[in-house]
């Protein structure tokens, strides 16, 4: 189809089946459609659009058909994209089915498991989290412990995870265990899928900086994984892990997008107002928002580059390193900058007018930015190894 | 936002291995050295014009390679690698821009082949004042019958000294801060009352300061329309400083890449002091300063092949970039390569020299900060 067809019947289809109340701008975080057997809609146009979207395949619009997703175009996409803002339409799912395990699973998963696992994630039936931090492994993720014993027909997993994201909410989890113990640390890792119902699995939400608990501490005591839900081969569950942790570390403009919401220069000029000129009347603060303004058009004009380049057969590799990196850190200061502006109205913690402090625990949360996914130190390790090819790196 | 093609790399390759045989950073020591009198080669600049160099942004009709501004950045940004000394940015980018959009069909047949054979010079007299500031041009253009007579004092003329011709700025109606009764001249560099002075500058490149004492300009010197000189004006700029911003990228790459390999070499407490996590992580942090600034450039170039009429934020946007990433490249250099990092004989002092003028010219980080946020309303 010509792409400006395209574009038309998206657009004619998006007028007519964008309920209103998903055209209103997103407050975030609890605005988000997260999806799993357990979801609780917050409204009945919320689930209206998740499932007409779903039905076309557009919560996942890359993703082949077969599969439940659009089986769109990389350029058929863009223009949804476009389309969709230009009526401010919200995201009808967010998940990490649709961020990480479904790029996974069609990298490396058999026909059973795509079929099975694919078509859920993309209607928004089974949520996931993932399985990957442990207390003694963080930025050193490969010296995990989560031990998977071979038991003929199954695995019989134990052990602990960490920092896992709504593991208290999700239905499945993906996770990474040693299943040889005697190989070197890269070398004895397997990724594994289990269902997070299955006995001897339990969780305890950590309570973080910001108030929330978006994070589980999660254990395993003699839960039994069947075979077939190993992904990949035996012991090679690194390259999975890495490949995951590559499109995490690339994926970190959706995440920013979110935050995007969140005008730097529009929020100043409500609150300082404009000089004659109709400059912000702050001058100090204009200089440092330009600064992240610019450095914000960067970070997309680098994305863009990376994905044309990437395209061209043009390798982009350790690169995506510096995406995470400088993202996280302009979001970081970002949000700085919020909390200047805001002044004292942005240390309201409980109260109806900051609706319970959602700025500061924005703020606050912005801190895991460069922490989560690989460190900013672990991020500048990677470009100092594999693309300056430091000595000792 | 687009990839390199193959046509487009094979210029890069093409620019870098002519540059690195006909002036590496050697060059610029010479020229220095021997107190040229050009500050530049004239063998190079006719080299440029065999390489399609000179014509590059001048429209096949009148004689140019046309290779849009993608390939105009390319070149600049080699430049920038090899410290190259030539009038190119003057000439070859922003005088036949302003030719090019602004001129006389009878201009531009004289003028556009001109440039692209490398036979006339251009320099444009915009800046009066320390700081780059186009709108406060005061320079007085006064109205003799069909003619104008030149009143006004110019500086930081870059190539002012070299010129056969000169684009001039001048005030033919309105104060100094208003955009409208700026007025744009193309004339003779020798003509009566024109006075130039070379001055050399801390990167051991010319420009010139430049008295105007009753100068003639005839009707047909005008370039454009009177009194609304200043959106071709910006054209031009904004092509020079996207050219600007891409010898910035080479500047600072290049002095990145000299500083990575010395790590590599230099040893100190029995290991290379590139093992040092100190280094690294600056290292990889300039890397990362580097690839945004690079996205910048090539969008701001893309921009201009779209429309430069509306490429002035993409512009400024690269040309602020630019700036705070070759500071900081030139600085922590210096500072990686120690002690040698401040002599004459290591280059990167070099480097840092002309880091120096290229953030200043053509408007600094807070001049394109603010020229950014007032396109953003903001």
């Amino acid at each position: 189809m010509p792409l400006e067809t395209f574009r038309r019947e998206t657009r004619e289809w998006l007028a007519q089946n964008c309920p209103p109340e998903m055209r209103k701008p997103s407050r975030g975080e609890p605005d988000i459609c997260w999806g799993g057997r357990n979801w609780k809609f917050q409204s009945e146009d919320q689930k209206i659009w998740l499932e007409r979207m779903a039905a076309r395949g557009w919560t996942v619009p890359m993703w082949p058909k077969e599969y439940g997703g659009g089986g769109l175009s990389r350029e058929e996409e863009k223009i949804l994209r476009e389309e969709m803002r230009a009526i401010n339409a919200r995201s009808p799912l967010e998940s990490f089915g649709i961020w990480m395990l479904g790029p996974a699973l069609l990298q490396f998963g058999n026909e059973a498991q795509k079929k099975e696992h694919l078509p859920k994630i993309a209607r928004g039936e089974i949520r996931w989290c993932q399985g990957y931090s442990e207390p003694g492994a963080g930025s050193d993720l490969a010296s995990l412990q989560t031990r998977a014993e071979d038991k003929g027909d199954h695995f019989l997993v134990n052990g602990q995870k960490i920092w896992t994201s709504y593991a208290d909410k999700a239905d499945w989890i993906f996770c990474l265990v040693r299943t040889d113990p005697a190989a070197a640390k890269h070398k004895g890792i397997s990724f594994v899928l289990f269902d997070m119902k299955t006995p001897g699995v339990t969780t305890k939400p950590i309570l973080l900086i910001s108030g929330k608990s978006p994070f589980c501490e999660t254990f395993f005591d003699n839960v039994t994984v069947p075979k077939e839900n190993l992904v990949g081969t035996l012991n090679d569950g690194w390259t999975i892990a890495k490949y995951l942790l590559t499109h995490e570390r690339a994926s970190i403009g959706s995440g920013l997008s979110l935050a995007a919401m969140r005008s730097l220069p529009g929020e100043a000029v409500k609150a300082y107002g404009r000089d004659e000129h109709g400059r912000l009347a702050e001058p100090l603060l204009r200089r440092e928002i330009i600064s992240a303004e610019i450095d914000g058009r960067a970070l997309l004009a680098t994305i863009e580059r990376y994905k044309a380049e990437a395209k061209a057969g043009q390798g982009v590799g350790a690169k995506s390193a510096i995406l995470k990196y400088a993202g996280t850190e302009l979001n970081k200061r970002r949000y700085e900058t919020f909390m200047t502006i805001a002044g004292s109205d942005g240390l309201e913690w409980e109260s109806e007018r900051s609706e319970e402090g959602v700025l500061p625990r924005e703020w606050l949360r912005t801190k895991a930015n460069s922490i989560e996914g690989g460190t900013s130190e672990v991020m500048l390790g990677i470009v100092a190894k594999q693309i300056l090819k430091l000595p000792g790196a | 936002m687009i990839a390199l093609d193959e046509d487009r790399i094979m210029l890069r390759d093409s620019a870098r291995e002519f540059l690195a045989d006909k002036s590496p950073v050697s060059e610029l020591r010479r020229l220095r050295d021997s107190r040229s009198e050009d500050g530049f080669s004239r063998e190079l600049w006719s080299g440029m014009k065999d390489m399609g160099w000179t014509g590059i942004l001048v429209d096949e009709d009148h004689g140019g390679s046309d290779f849009g501004h993608v390939g105009m950045a390319l070149v600049c940004e080699e430049m920038g690698r090899t410290l190259t000394a030539s009038p190119f940015l003057s000439t070859a980018v922003m005088a036949a821009t302003a030719i090019r959009r602004g001129g006389s069909d009878e201009q531009k047949k004289k003028w556009l082949p001109a440039i692209s054979d490398a036979k006339t010079i251009v320099a444009l007299a915009i800046d009066e004042g320390r700081k780059h500031n186009p709108e406060a041009t005061a320079l007085k253009a006064e109205m003799a019958g069909n003619a104008f007579r030149l009143n006004g004092d110019k500086t930081f003329v870059v190539d002012g000294h070299i010129a056969d011709q000169i684009i001039v700025a001048a005030r033919t109606d309105g104060e100094p801060g208003n955009q409208s009764g700026i007025s744009l001249f193309l004339i003779d560099a020798k003509s009566p009352g024109i006075s130039i002075e070379r001055v050399i500058g801390v990167d051991s490149r010319n420009s010139a300061r430049i008295k105007f004492d009753n100068v003639h300009a005839a009707g047909a010197d005008a370039l454009g329309e009177i009194g609304k000189g200043y959106g071709l004006l910006e054209n031009a700029l904004n092509a020079g400083r996207t050219g600007l911003s891409a010898e910035m990228l080479g500047v600072a790459s290049e002095s990145f890449d000299r500083t990575v390999s010395y790590l590599k070499e230099r040893k100190q407490f029995g290991k290379f002091i590139g093992e040092f996590q100190a280094l690294q992580h600056r290292a990889a942090h300039l890397f990362g300063e580097l690839e945004l600034l690079r996205s910048l450039v090539l969008s701001a170039c893309v921009a201009l092949d779209k429309n430069p009429d509306t490429a002035g934020s993409s512009v400024s946007a690269a040309k602020f970039k630019a700036a705070e990433v070759v500071k900081l490249a030139v600085s922590e250099a210096v500072q990686m390569f120690g002690g040698m990092g401040m002599t004459d004989e290591v280059d990167i002092g070099l480097f840092m020299k002309r880091s120096r003028v290229t953030q200043e010219f053509l408007g600094d980080a807070n001049f394109h900060a603010d020229r950014f946020a007032r396109s953003q309303k903001f």
